[in-house]
């Protein structure tokens, strides 16, 4: 290896282990429509005077493009962590221009949903190796056994990354945020309404306890 | 005679796979119609490389994407966290227009194949 190499390899460590220790890079992740942009958009909201990370719609697959935002310190009880937060698009195994059909979408923009959405899941699975935790979304009035769930859980217990479960919309009615706890009982599950702001500082003193 | 075809997959002819050749294996089979039963599963990186892998060969027409059934992985104990081994659990792989989920649980996969 060259010397040039050696050094920017070395350098690059280096880098890497600073960034560790004062400011984590932590991915927002979840199936599509579970509430991962709301969530951001949330912390954002209350930590960055009002910025937004991304747009948020019924429509599935709206985030398309991990993004970045750099620097969110949160301050919980005197305590205070920056971190780095990184809104992932929404997680699949498959995904159907039709189901985009019912939304109004004509079939070229309802493909090129398609299109994108495969590229953002394959965005999303790369950004998992350059993570320091991930707080995993979850739609608290579905089923929690899903396949990508599951996918997800297992990547980060094998990578020995902090994890956060955050069971989300829970100002439904028929949200139950037990279904999720009992589901994944080895990990630490936040019940919370990212839209309504709803237990939101429980998530917050979480984050800090966390990632801290 | 019609019908959907199943291919159970041993653990024995698993192990002697690369991750790859697995991965390429169940793509390949999947995209032409077929189950796959896989007896002893695949890890958690090869099940995020296998979507990874999907996204890549959806075609909007033909291949929509893969639907998966397998167990959520159970806590290892001591040796296997110390050595990182994490062993799959029995997985059913199918296209996604055929195999389709009604019931999953801790214990319990109930899924529905369409011909």
């Amino acid at each position: 290896m060259s010397l040039i190499l050696r050094i920017k390899k070395k350098f690059g460590l280096i880098l890497k282990f600073l960034r560790k220790k004062n400011r984590l890079r932590i991915g927002i992740y979840g199936p599509p429509n579970a509430g991962k942009t709301t969530l951001a958009n949330r912390i954002l909201m209350d930590w960055c005077g009002g910025d937004v990370l991304g747009s948020v719609s019924e429509i599935p697959h709206e985030t398309r493009r991990a993004r970045l935002r750099e620097g969110v310190t949160i301050e919980v009880n005197g305590k205070s962590v920056t971190i780095d937060i990184v809104d992932t698009p929404g997680l699949a195994t498959k995904i159907d221009f039709h189901d985009f059909l019912k939304y109004g979408l004509s079939e070229e923009e309802a493909k090129r949903r398609a299109k994108e959405a495969t590229e953002g899941v394959i965005e999303a699975i790369k950004w998992l190796d350059d993570l320091d935790g991930v707080i995993l979304v979850m739609d608290a009035t579905e089923d929690p056994f899903t396949q990508v769930n599951i996918t997800i859980v297992g990547n980060i217990e094998a990578r020995n990354l902090p994890l956060i479960i955050v069971a989300n919309k829970i100002d439904l009615p028929n949200a139950s945020p037990a279904r999720i706890k009992a589901a994944f009982p080895q990990h630490t599950v936040v019940p919370i309404s990212a839209l309504k702001g709803l237990n939101i500082d429980a998530l917050y003193r979480c984050i800090a306890e966390k990632f801290g | 005679m019609e019908g959907v075809q199943l291919n159970l997959i041993s653990k024995e002819r698993l192990e002697k796979m690369s991750s790859m050749e697995k991965l390429r294996m169940i793509l390949d089979e999947v995209k032409s119609g077929t189950i796959v039963v896989l007896e002893s599963g695949l890890t958690p990186e090869e099940e995020a490389k296998l979507i990874e892998l999907t996204m890549l060969e959806i075609d909007h027409e033909n291949f929509v994407g893969i639907e998966v059934e397998t167990y959520p992985q159970k806590s290892g104990g001591f040796l296997s966290k110390l050595l990182g081994k994490r062993e799959g659990r029995l997985t059913v792989i199918g296209p996604a227009n055929k195999l389709k989920t009604l019931v999953k649980r801790n214990d319990l996969i109930k899924a529905l194949v369409r011909p």
